[in-house]
């Protein structure tokens, strides 16, 4: 079994994920941690890829949005981002 | 990539094999004809997804080595001998084959031409590839930013892109290259033979008075220790970028 550490990505690797879900780029756009109020882009925090996949704040290591995909539908938990800052182009 | 560009979602495109080119022992270039692609910005990625003759379906990401200009786009494969989807591009593709791919994704681990800093490129193994990008872009420009590469690879047979970036740094006085072989090195080899550490990353890259923009991309390990001793340095985290691609040697998501 792969230890934890080896599974740990950057948001980045998840914006091809985010972009199913949402028009926009948000791996450019700061989010807020509801945890620790800490900010940082989607796109620099922890991803972790198991059966889903989960960002996780890299201040306070609080969970900041899972995403499961099932063959028909895919689930998405906005659990711990007080806000999305997107820029607009 | 036009930044005024609507936003739109991003579409699975069929994309055509025009040439492949080895580019050492584990590591192919596919030269593909994408219609319609969109354009990209140095430093993005795409997905690619294969579909089995019994519909399974596996999908990865990899990054893009060609210059947003190009007119076609290349993307270099490792292969990972434990892996899904890298043996099949990094072996049996061949011009003329198809498969689908979606892009370009990310805006976060970008690089763009108007953003003034000194660039600072570290790389670790295969994660020259996005870092190839930039150069390539930045050789194209007329002010370019100066710019700095930290190339880690375990041994000379490793480098990937080694004539090319030779040639850019001998016709470029603003481009510096360091390598480090952390396996294996030639016997006149007098350059780094270690992993990455503090010494030589205030060595290798722009001092902090100079505020470099710093890309760092590789194996897990690699990036994690790199940016860490970045930051002790001094290095404000928020000019720091990562792409961390797994496990080294078997970057298990590849």
């Amino acid at each position: 079994m792969r230890a934890m550490e080896e599974l740990l990505l950057d948001g980045n690797a998840a914006a091809g994920l985010l972009a199913q879900i949402f028009v926009p780029d948000v791996t450019s756009a700061l989010a807020r941690c509801v945890h620790c109020q800490a900010s940082a882009a989607l796109g620099a925090v922890a991803l972790y890829q198991g059966a889903g996949s989960v960002l996780r704040c890299r201040n306070c290591e609080g969970v900041l949005l899972r995403v499961v995909s099932a063959p028909d539908r895919t689930y998405i938990e906005l659990t711990g981002i007080r806000c999305l800052e997107l820029p607009l182009a | 990539m036009p930044s005024s560009a609507p936003a739109r979602r991003i579409e699975w495109r069929a994309a055509r094999v025009i040439e492949t080119r080895d580019e050492t022992p584990h590591a192919r270039t596919l030269v593909l004809d994408v219609p319609e692609w969109p354009g990209h910005h140095a430093g993005q990625h795409v997905d690619v997804r294969l579909t089995a003759e019994d519909g399974y379906q596996a999908e990865r990401s990899y990054s893009i080595a060609s210059a947003p200009s190009s007119r076609y786009l290349e993307l270099t494969i490792e292969r990972l001998d434990d892996g899904e989807v890298s043996p099949y591009l990094a072996d049996v593709v061949q011009p003329g084959d198809v498969f689908e791919l979606r892009g370009p994704i990310g805006g976060y681990f970008i690089w763009l031409p108007q953003l003034r800093r000194p660039l600072a490129l570290i790389a670790g193994g295969s994660g020259i590839v996005p870092l190839m990008a930039m150069l390539r872009l930045r050789a194209m420009l007329d002010d370019a930013p100066s710019a700095h590469l930290l190339y880690s690879v375990r041994s000379p047979e490793d480098v990937i892109y080694g004539a090319e970036i030779e040639r850019l740094a001998a016709s470029d006085a603003r481009l510096s290259v360091a390598c480090t072989f952390t396996r294996r090195h030639a016997p006149d080899w007098n350059g780094y033979t270690r992993r990455i550490d503090r010494m030589m990353l205030e060595e290798a890259i722009p001092a902090l008075g100079e505020s470099p923009l710093i890309y760092v991309c590789g194996p897990t390990s690699m990036v994690e220790l790199a940016a860490t001793e970045l930051v002790a340095i001094g290095h404000p985290p928020a000019a720091i970028r990562t792409e961390r691609f797994g496990p080294s040697g078997t970057n298990g998501n590849r």
